[in-house]
């Protein structure tokens, strides 16, 4: 451990004096990265001031990306503002609209059958698998190891096969409904989805063998964009950032939702709070998301025929026959669509995404057209810390930090 | 070959010389299409999974994505133009040598798609011309490939090389029989006009 | 599990005891306070230094403009208020603190809250949106520019009487434009 220390703090400390022998130093260059870039991970601009090689001070510019959302969601309505979740972190659709979801059955007090439940959790930790596999593949790319990227975009060719054949589409799928899912899951697809995991198990060992172990991708990650615990906490990170930095802190375990305190997994956490820390919580998170979809297909074996939507006519759709054969159910369709009102008041969902937290706040006014949403998004903090993850840093580990940090631009800019 | 004169007369004659020419040049430039991908947001995912292993973009010869706009001749505006964004896209668009395409991917680049915000521009060919539009939200990569072949299609269609010897703006008659392109200015991609579409100022008031 | 409210209650209660603040009714299980506009920086500060409050979740705002239905009784006529919510990792609960302000055009002395990039500087970024989509102030706040739109816009989107397709969308791009089209300044 004294080997990695001392890297730590020879990268931490060492790079922030003039160099007395360059008549340049001293004198700084803006740079602009982005807002078109390759390793920006999105529409994200840096303005860098750099002083020679090192980028003494840092300022994102974000906002490329601002669709105005959360205005959308006032003139939408709740029911049509899921399509509009999906498109939030793009790369984990179904986890967002599950938290979407669950911030609106809170206001409403409405429960969720368990089928429904475990559905989710099987959707939220694939989802999860799915975004991680991009921020290590395409982290692991803009440093230079570039197979890594056809490596993961492989398994998320086959994890997409899967979620094809039940959502009906590869991204931005809109499966969730406030009560449940929109359809239950088959029992053949449930035995593709764990095949699935067993080739990919052993993929994520070879990775590991291409990856940590490996001295170029230890020199390029460990002590690069490190943060203590305490400025993690006082920069507001939750999730793998907040782990990395060594905080014991899951939501999932901490205030459990859709059933997650019934499943067993463990929670990884780094100690340096380094970008190597970082990968090595993903690495882990992806194994644990892995064994929590194995659980969930378990539990869906069990509970096949069970209901995968709940039946309160204020907030969910009766199935479309009854709507034609039956006078309440079609007053029921017509309420909702047109007039789907939630009770007055607030309420405040936060889910463990893989960025972080992402939170939604919701108030209605009881009437038809929702008061306020709003999006907390872990992105946005991500990239809100980047300043400190890079000051005093070389350029290069610029590309190593935003990596490591791991954002979306879809998110953070709502 | 002897004078110029002798060379301009067989390419003049849009005889078997001019129209193998042609051929040539748009069988090299639509087999090497080089794009500048403008990743804005969740397209920009699928075009990612375009040049992944399954839907391997290579096969059409646009692996290389090239990131500098100097050195691209396609751009692929996958995911949603804000206004803020726009100015950028505009001046990456101008940075492009000729001869350059665009393809617009997903609904959002083709006509704002589910955001008619207050942010958002409402169809990419607002601010630039655009050759092939790629619905879908987002389209899946076969889609996008499909739209790559139309654009090849378009590109077989040009007439690059006589259009450095001869006026086309008269005889067209045939394309426009086929029923694909308007008459075609004298040049050999079709020209942005940057008056025409931009509400101007007069108009406004 | 996290503490109940009722746990919460009871935790911060002797912190809490000697500032101006009032529970409120929530349907979420979150403690929700609401303080007076002049004595909530006491309240955050309160919780920042004695409750142990590492986290700030979120700081936003809400238009209760144009609401059908009246506005709650003790609004005292104010339409926007601003909410925090804090998030205790060691004692695995959150609060949410709320007040209603003053003033309601932007740049009004009223129209602002303290702000709390001192006690959480990850909250420097919430305040700018909330700056840039409702055009609250936040005191002390260094440096309080917009975040997500251009810096040369106009308006405040957010707010209640702002259209959902925007006003005149693509003004600022068409002025660019314009001098992008320049003779001098032309691209090539």
């Amino acid at each position: 451990m004294t080997l990695q220390k001392d890297i730590f703090e020879y990268r931490a400390g060492a790079m922030g004096e003039l160099d007395p022998d360059d008549p340049l130093s001293g004198q700084l260059v803006e740079l602009n990265v982005g807002p078109s870039h390759p390793a920006t991970h999105g529409v994200l601009r840096l303005k860098v001031m750099a002083d020679g090689e090192i980028m003494r001070e840092v300022e994102p510019v974000v906002g490329y990306l601002h669709r105005g959302k959360e205005k959308t969601c006032e003139s939408l309505g709740w029911r049509k503002f899921f399509v509009h979740t999906d498109r939030l972190d793009y790369l984990q659709p179904l986890l967002n609209n599950c938290g979407y979801a669950m911030a609106l059955e809170k206001l409403a007090h409405l429960e969720v059958p368990e089928r429904a439940q475990i559905i989710r959790v099987l959707l939220m930790e694939t989802s999860r698998i799915m975004s991680h596999l991009i921020a290590i593949g395409v982290s692991a790319m803009d440093l230079g190891a570039i197979s890594m990227f056809f490596f993961t975009f492989d398994q998320r060719e086959k994890a997409y096969d899967l979620i094809d054949g039940y959502t009906g589409h590869r991204m931005n799928n809109t499966y969730i409904r406030m009560g449940g899912v929109y359809a239950d899951i088959e029992p053949e697809l449930e035995e593709q989805w764990a095949g699935y995991f067993e080739q990919f198990l052993a993929d994520i060992d070879q990775w590991e063998e291409l990856l940590t172990g490996n001295r170029i991708w230890y020199e390029r990650n460990r002590g690069i964009a490190a943060m203590t615990r305490e400025q993690a906490l006082a920069w507001g990170m939750t999730g793998p950032n907040l782990r990395g930095s060594g905080v014991e802190y899951d939501i999932r375990k901490a205030e459990p939702y859709s059933g997650y305190e019934d499943y067993d997994f463990e929670v990884a956490v780094g100690t340096l709070g380094d970008a190597y820390d970082r990968y090595l919580v993903r690495i882990e998170e992806l194994r644990q998301s892995a064994r929590i979809c194995k659980q969930a297909l378990a539990r869906l074996k069990d509970t096949r025929g069970g209901e995968f939507l709940a039946e309160d006519r204020r907030y969910v759709l009766p199935p479309h026959g009854d709507v034609q054969s039956s006078m309440e159910e079609l007053i029921h369709q017509f309420k909702i669509v047109t007039d789907m009102r939630l009770p007055r008041g607030e309420a405040y969902m936060g889910v463990e995404s893989s960025k972080g937290e992402l939170g939604f706040y919701i108030a209605s006014d009881g009437t038809a057209k929702p008061l306020r949403c709003h999006m907390r998004a872990p992105s946005l903090l991500n990239i809100q810390v980047l300043p400190l993850l890079t000051e005093g840093q070389l350029l290069s580990d610029m590309v190593a930090a935003i990596g490591s940090a791991d954002f979306v631009m879809g998110e953070c800019d709502r | 070959m002897g004078s110029l004169e002798t060379v301009q007369g067989a390419l003049e004659n849009e005889g078997f010389l001019a129209t193998r020419l042609d051929a040539f040049v748009n069988w090299g430039r639509k087999n090497s299409l080089w794009p500048m991908p403008l990743g804005l947001s969740c397209c920009g995912i699928e075009m990612m999974a375009l040049v992944g292993p399954r839907y391997d973009i290579a096969r059409f010869g646009a692996e290389a994505m090239r990131f500098s706009p100097r050195q691209a001749d396609l751009m692929i505006v996958a995911g949603t133009l804000t206004w803020k964004m726009a100015e950028v896209a505009r001046t990456i668009y101008d940075q492009m040598p000729d001869p350059k395409w665009v393809i617009s991917m997903g609904v959002c680049s083709s006509t704002g798609g589910m955001y008619d915000s207050y942010s958002v521009v409402q169809g990419v060919d607002s601010i630039l011309p655009v050759d092939v539009y790629v619905p879908g939200c987002p389209p899946r990569p076969d889609a996008v490939l499909d739209g790559l072949m139309k654009l090849q299609k378009k590109i077989e269609l040009e007439r690059p090389v006589q259009a450095l010897f001869k006026d086309r703006t008269a005889d067209n008659e045939w394309l426009e029989g086929h029923g694909k392109i308007q008459k075609q200015p004298n040049d050999s991609v079709p020209q942005y006009d940057p008056s025409v579409g931009v509400a101007s100022d007069e108009e406004n008031g | 599990m996290s503490r109940s409210l009722e746990a919460t209650r009871e935790r911060l209660a002797p912190i809490l005891a000697g500032l101006d603040h009032k529970e409120e009714e929530s349907r979420d299980g979150m403690l929700t306070l609401r303080a007076p506009q002049d004595g909530v920086r006491a309240v955050l500060a309160g919780l920042h230094a004695k409750a142990g409050y590492e986290l700030c979740t979120i700081v936003t705002a809400v238009d209760h403009d144009e609401a059908p239905t009246p506005r709650p009784q003790d609004t005292g006529g104010a339409r926007f208020e601003v909410v925090w919510q804090l998030h205790s990792i060691t004692s695995n609960d959150r609060v949410r603190v709320k007040c209603w302000l003053a003033g309601e055009e932007p740049g009004e002395a009223g129209f602002s809250a303290p702000t709390v990039m001192d006690l959480w500087p990850g909250a420097a970024y919430f305040e700018r949106e909330c700056f840039d989509m409702f055009g609250i102030g936040f005191d002390g706040h260094e440096g309080l520019k917009r975040l997500m739109m251009p810096d040369a816009y106009e308006y405040y989107p957010l707010r209640k009487e702002f259209p959902h397709g925007g006003i005149e969308p693509d003004r600022l791009y068409k002025a660019w434009d314009k001098q992008r089209r320049q003779p001098s300044g032309g691209t090539a």
